[in-house]
């Protein structure tokens, strides 16, 4: 008798078992349908006719050159919003400096414009019609409709990801290491090669394959600014949708399935980043 | 004396290096800007030119092919996409790039039957069978039908196909322009979906299974029966359609820049020959030299749209532009 009013008090508290059941099964169905059957379909039908057509099908002039490009694209806007992401996050977690939220908010800027919006600014400013686009020309100088076009826009819309990765980790550490630091005797940069950036690694790295799986997989703004020039200015994404607009379905999906594979690797990477993250606030 | 010495030995030096240079660099590159259903007749035409050119010249010749909904291709060579030709849906399209001063004026009047070396025309695929019975133009407004069309605003397709029913509704027997609005307003009513571009339309159709009727390109058409399964699909070639003109052109700015308006022209002109022809009438274009063969059903009456709408710029104007008369028609559905 007197152990029941406990046990209803306990059930109070938590759901009964129906509900978590269910709670449980909605969002597993929900992650079956919407994103694991739709992988599993990109696999199946790039396989779906053998392997060696899977190959082929790679190895194609065009696929191969839109590869490359993208590839190229990832190997410049990565390094580069790497070192802008780090400075910036850098200047924003341990200084103080008028004008601070109003940086913070600009980095936020291409996560809420649409993608569509960052390709056509490329092209405003330097297209034939825009601002300086007819300058360019007379000095021969092309830069939307070719590849700095491209890597323009990639920059623009993956500029956010490692410095928003950065941010709330260097203010949870504070600056007590890096205070510490400089009492020893250490210059600035001493303090930021061996206190700050090991503080940090995980978290870069985080931000870096965020940013890579961005870069890699970009599709509207570097529609927008690609000119669309087979084996020239077609990125993987870009390929993908011509491949099946040709109807060349088994080939689109075989193209996707290299974008799925990065998606996989970029999803490992950053669940144990996240976990060695998690590990090193602890242990502060 | 000395002068000419020295000038004669810059020009060797010149000479040399000019021949060292073709020699490092023995391709020259083309690029053809053009739209959505030509992807197929190029890739194949390309190759036929490269090898005739390589043959008379001795150079070797690349031509770059970029793809995309008509008016949006205009639109990036305006921007500066460098194309050395552009092969688009409709002449209005090449219209507003000689607008902006990139072609000369008068461009149609260059090249033979008004820049365009083939013709095309709109005709209707069906389901395998014809399930629906749908014969002519008239079929498509009966109640329950659901047509299959891109979006006139952003397709030059689809502009085709709405001019086409328009010409068609004209034209019958106590047929006026009122007319022919009321039955194109009961046509849009059966439309469930207006996509962007032609192949957009197509993939609607072939891939998602919607849809009783696709108003196609006639080589989209055959395309999509020939690359998804001829027990699928048949082809109607309704008795009376529209005459589209796709027309070519030069980019006078770009070649005179790239220094390739020679072979720029020449690739044009590769497109008036017998081997040029039997190419576009390959991919089921309608060639306009009748002497070669082609498996493309005859039409009785093909309406011009120089004829029944006074030209593309009146015919954009009246009905596409803002206010036009399809924005008066076309009411989504909620």
């Amino acid at each position: 008798m007197s152990a029941s009013p406990r046990t209803s008090k306990d059930r109070s508290q938590t759901e009964p078992t129906v509900v978590r059941w269910l709670l449980i099964a909605i969002a597993v169905t929900f992650l079956m349908l919407f994103l694991i059957l739709p992988l599993a379909a990109v696999f199946s039908q790039a396989f779906d006719k053998g392997f060696t057509v899977y190959l082929d099908a790679l190895r194609e002039a065009d696929t191969l050159s839109s590869i490359k490009l993208t590839v190229l694209t990832a190997a410049f806007c990565v390094p580069l919003n790497l070192f802008f992401g780090v400075t910036a996050a850098w200047a924003i977690a341990k200084f103080s400096f008028p004008g601070k939220n109003l940086l913070i908010t600009l980095i936020d800027l291409p996560f809420s414009v649409s993608p569509v919006i960052s390709g056509l600014i490329y092209v405003l400013i330097f297209g034939l019609q825009g601002w300086i686009g007819p300058w360019l020309q007379d000095h021969d100088i092309r830069i939307v409709f070719a590849v700095p076009g491209i890597i323009l826009a990639t920059i623009f819309v993956t500029f956010p990801f490692v410095a928003r990765e950065l941010i709330p980790l260097m203010e949870a550490q504070g600056r007590e290491e890096e205070e510490a630091a400089l009492v020893l005797g250490a210059s600035g940069l001493q303090t930021f090669w061996r206190v700050t950036l090991p503080n940090v690694k995980w978290g870069i790295i985080y931000g870096v394959i965020l940013c890579n799986a961005r870069a890699m997989g970009e599709f509207g703004a570097v529609s927008v600014v690609s000119g669309h020039i087979r084996g020239m200015t077609n990125t993987v994404p870009l390929h993908v949708e011509i491949l099946y607009n040709e109807y060349n379905y088994t080939a689109a999906f075989a193209v996707a399935s290299l974008l799925a594979f990065l998606a996989l690797i970029t999803l490992v990477i950053k669940t144990i980043a996240e976990w060695k993250v998690q590990q090193q606030l602890q242990k502060n | 004396m000395d002068i000419k010495k020295m000038t004669v030995t810059l020009a060797t030096l010149a000479l040399a290096l000019s021949t060292s240079v073709t020699a490092f660099a023995a391709t020259i590159t083309l690029l053809n800007v053009s739209y959505d259903p030509t992807r197929e007749l190029y890739a194949d035409f390309n190759k036929s030119f490269a090898a005739y050119w390589k043959g008379k010249s001795g150079d070797t010749v690349t031509v770059k092919q970029s793809h995309g909904g008509s008016s949006k291709q205009a639109r990036a060579v305006i921007d500066g996409l460098e194309a050395d030709v552009v092969t688009l849906a409709l002449a209005y399209d090449i219209d507003a790039i000689a607008e902006k001063g990139f072609i000369k004026q008068g461009w149609q009047k260059e090249l033979p039957h008004n820049s365009s070396p083939y013709t095309s025309t709109i005709v209707f695929l069906v389901r395998k069978g014809n399930p629906k019975k749908i014969k002519n133009w008239d079929d498509l407004i009966k109640p329950g039908i659901a047509v299959i069309t891109p979006n006139p605003k952003t397709s030059g397709g689809a502009r085709w196909n709405y001019l086409a029913a328009w010409a068609y509704a004209a034209h019958q027997p106590g047929g006026n322009d009122a007319k022919a609005k009321e039955f194109v307003t009961k046509l849009l009513k059966n439309v469930p979906v207006l996509d962007s571009g032609a192949r957009g339309s197509t993939n609607t159709f072939v891939q998602r299974g919607l849809g009783d009727v696709l108003l196609a390109w006639e080589n989209e058409a055959f395309l999509a029966v020939n690359e998804l399964g001829p027990d699928k699909f048949d082809i109607v070639t309704p008795p009376e359609s529209i005459l589209a003109e796709p027309p070519v052109t030069v980019i006078d700015k770009v070649v005179d820049r790239h220094g390739t308006r020679k072979v720029a022209a020449e690739y044009l002109k590769y497109l008036y020959t017998d081997e040029g022809q039997k190419i576009a009438a390959k991919h089921y274009y309608r060639p306009i030299n009748t002497k070669i063969p082609t498996k493309l059903a005859k039409i009785k009456k093909l309406y011009t749209i120089d004829g029944a709408f006074g030209g593309w710029q009146k015919a954009q104007k009246t009905h596409f532009s803002d206010g036009g008369t399809f924005d008066q028609i076309y009411a989504p559905k909620k």
